[in-house]
């Protein structure tokens, strides 16, 4: 059976943590930090953050947050948002993140995901993919935190990605994202089709149902934000749910 | 002895993660770059992330091969880790052949790719229990000593260790019918494919355990 990882996915927009539906209509929740170490405690197999206005700024003020993280949290960190180039990619390394994932930029160059991916290894090239549905079985890829529409096919370009060099794809769900009524699994499934790398389902986790149906169409790993942020369910609820419904999950997790 | 492991900086990954569990589990980490350093450490760790080729070949220009060559000589405790355990071997298959440290007999190869139903993906990403090989009977006296039977160990890889001498294993993983060489121990050495650093509690009480040899 294959183990699927629980992500708490922090949303960032300058030092808050933010809670947005379809990726838009911010709320403030809190200081990341706090929720991030609250999440390592309760068994977070690894932790996410998305700075969500980087790339509209041409700024990201991740650097802060993620150091603050690694000082004392020993999860996997992967860091997104407004990363460009090479170089933005190893200054997260040293800021003590262990993967970067890349949207806006990767489209706009696809070129940057090979780059990467030959300098820090494919495992540290997380493809961000923002699809929106726009018709039976079909996506289309958004950049900058699904405000703009590029019109390349969100399954093709997942496929592209992988052979330039994508170690894993974090797919998230524009339409799902936020609305609490579960992961676009079509999506999922279509991608897993094409993609031999491992898909981070995101976007609509409402229940630890959708998980399980997440997982059953192919996801590698369940982010989890909503849920997690408003204090719907803890990990160690939604790991169990998990064992419950004979999903692969990590057994070990001793609370603190 | 003391608390001290030396870290071999040879400006690859993020350091960061790996002092920051040493401190965590009272130790005091210290970064070396020079041959010395290196060759006259308390202890050693070897990190490592990214392809093969170009870690071995960072590590050789540094002149560090021959320090951490001359280091495990010396019979005081050395800890590799991920790439930092594939370069103690003979040689890697990864992009081409390329030759490593040669401290452990045996070679680095791909993890069999996915079959048809994509049942097994590679990079292997995620946590796996590790498990003791038949070959050994005891974890006592290990860095894994202590361990809740169920411990789990963080994992990102798309090649695998296969010692030539099956003893070695310290530790193994199954991701899905591959049996992964989670762990080596051979003499001085102990070296985990896996990353204690990021593998939580779990991890770190692996990283007191090698402060405590």
């Amino acid at each position: 059976m294959r183990n699927a990882r629980l992500i708490a996915r922090l949303d960032v927009k300058g030092p808050n943590l933010i809670k947005g539906i379809h990726l838009e209509g911010l709320r403030v929740i809190g200081d990341p930090q706090e929720y991030a170490r609250r999440y390592y405690e309760q068994g977070a197999d690894e932790l996410i953050y998305i700075d969500i206005v980087a790339s509209l700024y041409g700024r990201n003020s991740l650097h802060d947050i993620v150091s603050r993280a690694a000082r004392d949290i020993f999860v996997p960190l992967t860091v997104g948002g407004g990363i460009r180039s090479v170089d933005d990619v190893r200054a997260m390394l040293r800021a003590g993140a262990d993967k970067c994932a890349i949207n806006t930029a990767a489209l706009r160059r696809p070129e940057l995901i090979t780059e990467v991916a030959q300098v820090f290894g494919a495992q540290c090239m997380v493809l961000g993919v923002e699809a929106k549905r726009t018709g039976p079985g079909k996506w289309e890829c958004f950049t900058d935190n699904g405000r703009e529409f590029t019109g390349i096919d969100a399954v093709e370009w997942c496929r592209r990605g992988y052979e330039a060099g994508a170690g894993e794809i974090l797919l998230t769900s524009v339409d799902q994202e936020g609305t609490r009524k579960g992961f676009d699994t079509a999506l999922i499934e279509e991608v897993s089709k094409v993609v031999p790398i491992p898909i981070i389902a995101s976007g609509g986790m409402g229940s630890t149902a959708h998980m399980v149906d997440a997982y059953e169409h192919g996801a590698d790993a369940i982010a989890i934000a909503d849920m997690l942020h408003y204090g719907r369910a803890t990990l160690p609820e939604i790991r169990a749910a998990a064992l419950e419904a004979e999903m692969g999950v990590r057994q070990d997790v001793e609370v603190a | 002895m003391g608390r001290t492991v030396t870290i071999v900086d040879y400006g690859i990954g993020n350091l960061f993660s790996v002092a920051r569990a040493i401190e965590t589990a009272g130790g005091e980490p210290v970064f070396a770059s020079r041959f010395a350093e290196v060759r006259d450490a308390e202890r050693l760790l070897l990190p490592g992330v990214g392809a093969f080729e170009p870690c071995a070949n960072t590590l050789r220009d540094k002149g560090l091969a021959d320090a951490v060559k001359a280091f495990v000589e010396t019979e005081r405790p050395f800890l590799g880790i991920c790439v930092g355990m594939q370069l103690l071997f003979d040689y890697s298959l990864e992009y081409g052949k390329h030759e490593g440290l040669g401290l452990v007999p045996g070679h680095v190869g791909a993890i069999p790719s996915a079959d048809e139903a994509g049942n097994r993906k590679v990079p292997h990403i995620g946590w796996s229990r590790l498990l003791r090989p038949d070959t050994r009977e005891t974890w006592d006296d290990t860095v894994l000593a202590g361990l809740p039977a169920d411990a789990s160990a963080y994992f990102v890889h798309s090649y695998n260790c296969f010692p030539q001498d099956d003893d070695w294993r310290l530790a193994e993983a199954d991701y899905q019918g591959f049996p992964v060489c989670a762990a080596i121990r051979r003499n001085n050495i102990t070296a985990f494919q896996c990353h204690p650093e990021k593998s939580g509690k779990v991890g770190l009480q692996i990283v007191g355990n090698f402060l405590d040899q």
